[in-house]
C-alpha cells in the first residue's frame, strides 16, 4: 500500500474477497487452539481459556493503541513503563483519597489514571512530532523516565492499595458480568471503538495515509503532526484503561509491573497483520496476536514437552513460524 | 558457620569498646551497591542507609557513605568517583556481577584499602579481607524440611523458580536434594523470573494442569504474592501450604499474624549489608578481627522468632 489514493478501494475489497493474508492471525489462533487441546484436554477448559484471555487483555487493549501508533508510522517503547507508572500513580490516589470519599475514591482514582494516561501520550506525541525526534529514540527516553519515576514512588519496594479499598476494587480483574470475565469485555469494547475509528471515520484514514506515505499526506492537506500526535494520545488513554484493569489483580504497583509489555503489544501488533514500517492497521488482528501470545505460554506450561530452560526458545520459534505463514499466504 | 547471633554480640561489643577509644583522624567507610530496582535491592539500600546513619551518629570519627549504583558500569564508575576523591580505609561492596567488577575492586584493594564483599563473590577470592553472604542452599533445604514435616513426608508439589542465576539453581538444588528419597514429589517446576504478575500467570496454569496440589514453593516472596491471588482466585482449597523466601515485610507480617498456608518463612535478608557494614566499622575502630568467610544461616522464620526480621519502615 504506497499512496492514499489505493487505500480506500483496498478495504472495501476486503469486505467481499477473502484474503489470506488478513486471515493470517486467526487461522493461526485456531491451529494453536487444536494443537493445545491434542496436548492436553484441559487446556480447552472453559477455566483455562477464560484465565487466558482475561489476561492476554492488558496487551490486548495496549496494542489497540498501539495499532494506531504503529499504523500512523511511529513507535512507543514506553508501554510497559507507562503502565506501571500510571498505576502507581492511581494507587497513590486512591490512597490519599480513600479516608474522605470512601469508596468513592475509586472511580475518582480511574479518572486521575486517564488524565494521567492521556498527558503521558501527549507527551510522546508531542516530542515526536513538534520535536521532530525518531519515535524509538523519543519513547526510549521516556520509558526511562516512566520506570524510574514508579522506582522513585516506590522506593524501590511496592506501593500496595489501601486494605478498604482492595476487596471493593477486586472485580475489576476477577468479576463477571454475564458470565464473561470483566476484563475481556472492556478489551472487546475497546477493540469495538479502536476498529471504529481507525475502519470507519476520516481520522482512521488518515493515520494509514500518514504512516504510508507521510509527503503525499502532508501535500494531500493532512496535518501529519496532529494526526501522529492523536495516535500517541489514544495510545495513552488505552495504557490508561490497561492500568485500571491492573491495578486489582496484585493490588499493588512495583519497578518491575509491565517490564517488557512493549515487546510484547509490538509482537501482538505485528501478528495481528499491522506494518511495522506503517501504513496498514489491523485491530481484529492485534487482539488475536495479543491472545496467541499468551496461549503460547499457557500451552508451554500444559504441554510436558518442552525443557523448562528452552520454553522462550520454543515460543520464538512458534512467533516466527506465525511470521512466516502470514508472509508465504499472501 | 557462625551464628547470626554471635556476630552481633561480636559487633556489638566492639563497637562499644571503640566507642571509649579516642577520636583518631576520620576513617571513611563506602558502601557501593545495586540501585534499588525491585523489592530485594530496595532492602539493601533502606538497611545500608539505616547503617550508615547510626554508625555516623554513634562514631564521630567514622564516616560511612553509600553509593547506589543502577549497573554493573556504573558501579564501576562510581568505585573510581569514590576513590579518587579521598582515601577509602574499608569498602563494602554487593557486585552487580562478579566478573565485572573483580579488576575494579582489586584496584582498590591495592591502594590498601579493607575490602567486604556481600552476597555475590568476585571471580578472584584473594581480594576481599571479609566474605559475607546467606545461604540460598539452606533456603531451599530448610524450606523442603518444613514441608516434609508439614505434609508427612509425602505429597504433591508445584514450584515457581526466578531468573536462570547461581542463587536461584542452588536454592532449587537445596530443595530437591532434600526431597529426595521423600514421598515428595515435584509436579511441575518452571521459571517466573522473580515477578508477581508472571507468578500469578504460572500458578493459574498449574491450577488448571493439576487437579491437587498439596503444596507450592515460590523461592522469592515477590512470586509468592502472584501465587497466593490465583489460588484465591480458584477457590481451590487442597492447597495446605503456600511457601515463599527473602523475607519480604508483607509475608513475615503472615508468619505474625499465624497465616495458616503460610506459617513460616526463610530469610535470606537484605540487612545482611547492615552486618557486613557493621563487622567491617568494628575491625577499623575496634581491631575486631573479622577476616574471613561468614555464611549467614537461612533458619526458619516462625511466628516466634518472626519480629526479629520485620521491618514494617523498609519497602520490602
Amino acid at each position: 500500500m504506497t499512496a492514499l489514493t489505493q487505500s480506500a478501494p483496498t478495504r472495501s475489497e476486503r469486505q467481499y474477497q477473502f484474503s489470506w493474508a488478513d486471515a493470517g492471525p486467526f487461522l493461526a489462533l485456531a491451529a494453536l487452539l487444536a494443537l493445545g487441546f491434542l496436548v492436553n484436554p484441559d487446556f480447552l477448559s472453559v477455566t483455562n481459556l477464560s484465565n487466558v484471555i482475561t489476561r492476554s487483555a492488558y496487551v490486548a487493549i495496549i496494542a489497540v493503541g498501539a495499532t494506531f501508533v504503529i499504523s500512523s508510522g511511529g513507535l512507543d517503547l514506553s508501554v510497559g513503563s507507562m503502565v506501571a507508572f500510571i498505576a502507581g500513580i492511581t494507587i497513590m490516589f486512591m490512597n490519599m483519597m480513600a479516608p474522605s470519599l470512601g469508596l468513592w475514591a475509586i472511580p475518582a482514582g480511574m479518572a486521575i489514571a486517564v488524565v494521567t494516561g492521556l498527558l503521558c501520550g501527549l507527551a510522546n506525541g508531542v516530542i515526536v512530532t513538534v520535536g521532530k525526534i525518531e519515535p524509538f529514540i523519543a519513547t526510549l527516553g521516556t520509558m526511562g523516565i516512566f520506570r524510574a519515576l514508579i522506582t522513585y514512588m516506590t522506593n524501590g519496594g511496592t506501593i500496595p492499595i489501601d486494605k478498604s479499598l482492595r476487596e471493593a476494587y477486586r472485580p475489576v480483574y476477577f468479576g463477571t458480568l454475564g458470565g464473561i470475565p470483566i476484563p475481556i469485555l472492556i478489551s472487546a469494547i475497546v477493540a469495538v471503538l479502536g476498529a471504529f475509528v481507525l475502519y470507519k471515520t476520516k481520522y482512521g484514514r488518515r493515520c494509514a495515509a500518514v504512516g504510508a506515505n507521510e509527503d503525499v499526506a502532508r501535500y494531500s492537506g493532512i496535518s501529519v503532526i496532529k494526526t501522529r500526535t492523536i495516535a500517541y494520545v489514544i495510545q495513552g488513554a488505552c495504557v490508561a484503561i490497561a492500568a485500571i484493569c491492573y491495578v486489582p489483580r496484585l493490588g499493588a504497583a512495583t519497578p518491575t509491573t509491565g517490564q517488557l509489555w512493549e515487546l510484547q503489544v509490538i509482537t501482538a501488533v505485528v501478528i495481528g497483520g499491522t506494518a511495522l514500517r506503517g501504513g496498514k492497521g489491523r485491530i481484529w488482528g492485534t487482539i488475536a496476536g495479543a491472545v496467541i501470545l499468551e496461549l503460547i505460554a499457557n500451552l508451554m506450561v500444559l504441554s510436558d514437552f518442552v525443557s523448562e530452560y528452552l520454553v522462550a526458545a520454543v515460543q520464538g520459534v512458534i512467533i516466527i513460524i506465525a511470521m512466516l505463514v502470514q508472509r508465504f499466504s499472501k | 558457620m557462625f551464628s547470626r547471633k554471635w556476630f552481633a554480640a561480636v559487633a556489638v561489643g566492639a563497637l562499644m569498646v571503640a566507642g571509649q577509644a579516642l577520636a583518631a583522624d576520620k576513617k571513611v567507610v563506602a558502601v557501593s551497591i545495586p540501585a534499588a530496582d525491585h523489592g530485594w535491592t530496595a532492602g539493601v539500600v533502606y538497611h545500608a542507609q539505616a547503617a550508615a546513619k547510626e554508625i555516623n551518629a554513634a562514631f564521630p570519627d567514622v564516616e560511612v557513605v553509600v553509593k547506589t549504583s543502577p549497573s554493573a558500569a556504573d558501579q564501576v564508575s562510581a568505585l573510581e568517583d569514590l576513590s579518587a576523591s579521598r582515601k577509602l580505609d574499608a569498602l563494602v561492596i554487593l557486585p552487580y556481577t562478579s566478573e565485572e567488577l573483580t579488576q575494579p575492586v582489586k584496584a582498590i584493594k591495592d591502594m590498601g584499602t579493607f575490602i567486604t564483599v556481600v552476597d555475590r563473590g568476585l571471580t578472584d577470592a584473594s581480594i576481599q579481607d571479609l566474605y559475607l553472604a546467606g545461604d540460598n542452599i539452606a533456603v531451599g533445604a530448610n524450606t523442603a524440611k518444613f514441608m516434609i514435616d508439614k505434609l508427612g513426608g509425602k505429597g504433591d508439589v508445584v514450584v515457581l523458580r526466578g531468573i536462570p542465576t547461581v542463587i536461584d539453581d542452588e536454592r532449587i538444588k537445596g530443595f530437591q536434594d532434600t526431597i529426595k528419597g521423600t514421598g515428595i514429589k515435584v509436579l511441575d517446576i518452571q521459571y517466573a523470573h522473580w515477578n508477581s504478575d508472571e507468578a500469578f500467570k504460572l500458578m493459574q496454569d498449574y491450577l488448571a494442569k493439576y487437579p491437587h496440589i498439596d503444596a507450592v514453593w515460590a523461592n522469592d516472596d515477590d512470586m509468592l504474592l502472584g501465587v497466593l491471588e490465583a489460588v484465591k482466585q480458584s477457590g481451590r482449597t487442597d492447597i495446605k501450604l503456600a511457601l515463599g523466601g527473602n523475607g519480604m515485610k508483607d509475608i513475615v507480617k503472615k508468619v505474625i499474624d499465624g497465616d495458616a498456608v503460610t506459617p513460616v518463612e526463610t530469610p535470606y535478608p537484605p540487612s545482611m549489608i547492615k552486618t557486613a557494614v557493621y563487622m567491617t566499622v568494628a575491625n577499623l575502630i575496634g581491631q575486631a578481627p573479622v577476616r574471613g568467610h561468614v555464611k549467614l544461616d537461612a533458619p526458619l522464620i516462625t511466628q516466634a522468632n518472626a519480629k526479629e526480621y520485620y521491618f514494617p519502615d523498609s519497602p520490602f
